[in-house]
């Protein structure tokens, strides 16, 4: 018989981290932009609109959803690995997942800079 | 006093289930073990592991009232009625309190629990400085009781490929060890999806542990010289 001996699969450190690196940028982001929101109170339409015009805001907040679609990617696919064992509907989840992500952040881009 | 304890033998009955019982204890009963010895006294079908009586040999570990635990160091006075024991939650139940604790034991023996060092061993021993010696303080004290790891989700859900924290506990005891040369070995045994990151740092080990160790700890150091290694 063949000694099989366990060793590691040698990954899940980048995504371990990756998920604690989004999660600060979304704190410093939610944070920013509460700050931002509340210098330039009362907001009307008109300020909303310049607000987003500016390219700092549009790419901050690009950067924000990026952030938050892999940490949600991370996050997702930990649950699936915890209670989902059989390999093909897993593989089918992490798809369907995937893409609803993917989609949504071509979303996020498109209302971004469709205002 | 009473207790509600978990009775099963696959010999006799179909399925677990839990039986009452009244007993008159003597002022000497302090703990939870004295309990269960006059139990077994009064029916010897009751089943369970000790042995040191002590909390040092780790044999007695149970789900008391709940929670994860020592039967010999939980005193009688603090439980509330009636006491619930249940085997350690999440091991196959060889016999009412006694389980299977293969699995744990597979996982600990997976991170190689001993020191590697392949240098001529000094005449005496491997000296160590007593600031070195101190990082293994709060590490190597664990008895393997397995009340952490049986009250680790994700052990229970993936016992077969994530160590879980008794064993983790024990992996960073040897890589906390200045006399341990495998430092990169171990690291690459546990840089893995299941084995290392399924721990989400809930800390129920924390909790549980009777040495009052902390596991989740230990883990975070792993990551952190996994980090410190890549970056």
């Amino acid at each position: 018989m063949v000694r099989r001996e366990v060793v590691g699969a040698h990954y899940g450190l980048r995504d371990w981290l990756a998920q604690r690196m989004t999660a600060v940028v979304m704190i410093v982001y939610t944070l920013l932009f509460l700050i931002v929101l509340a210098s330039r109170l009362p907001l009307d339409y008109g300020d909303w609109k310049a607000l987003w015009a500016l390219p700092v805001m549009r790419y901050a907040t690009a950067l924000f959803v990026f952030s938050l679609l892999v940490h949600a990617w991370v996050g997702v696919r930990e649950i699936f690995m915890d209670y989902i064992k059989p390999i093909g509907l897993r593989l089918t989840l992490y798809g369907v997942v995937i893409l609803a992500l993917v989609l949504y952040g071509l979303w996020s881009v498109e209302i971004l800079w469709g205002m | 006093m009473r207790f509600s304890i978990y009775r099963y033998d696959p010999d006799v009955d179909a399925k677990p289930y839990l039986r009452d019982y009244d007993i008159a204890l003597e002022p000497t009963d302090r703990m939870l073990l004295d309990a269960l010895v006059r139990i077994k006294a009064e029916d010897d079908t009751f089943s369970f592991r000790r042995s040191c009586r002590e909390g040092v040999c780790g044999s007695d570990a149970m789900n008391i009232n709940g929670k994860n635990g020592l039967a010999c160091i939980t005193r009688l006075i603090e439980l509330r009625e009636p006491v619930v024991i249940r085997p350690l939650p999440g091991l196959p139940v060889i016999r009412d309190l006694v389980v299977d604790m293969s699995q744990f034991f597979k996982q600990y023996h997976s991170v190689k629990p001993y020191l590697v060092n392949d240098t001529q061993p000094p005449e005496k021993e491997r000296l160590q400085s007593p600031e070195d010696r101190e990082e293994l303080d709060g590490l190597y004290e664990c008895i393997l009781c397995a009340c952490c790891s049986a009250s680790c989700p994700s052990f229970w859900w993936n016992p077969d490929k994530f160590v879980g924290p008794a064993g983790l506990l024990q992996a960073y005891r040897f890589i906390a060890d200045t006399r341990d040369q495998a430092t990169n070995d171990r690291l690459d045994n546990l840089e893995d999806p299941y084995r290392l990151f399924r721990c989400h740092s809930i800390m129920n080990c924390v909790d549980v542990c009777p040495k009052g160790l902390n596991p989740t700890r230990a883990i975070g150091k792993i990551k952190e010289l996994l980090v410190k290694r890549s970056v």
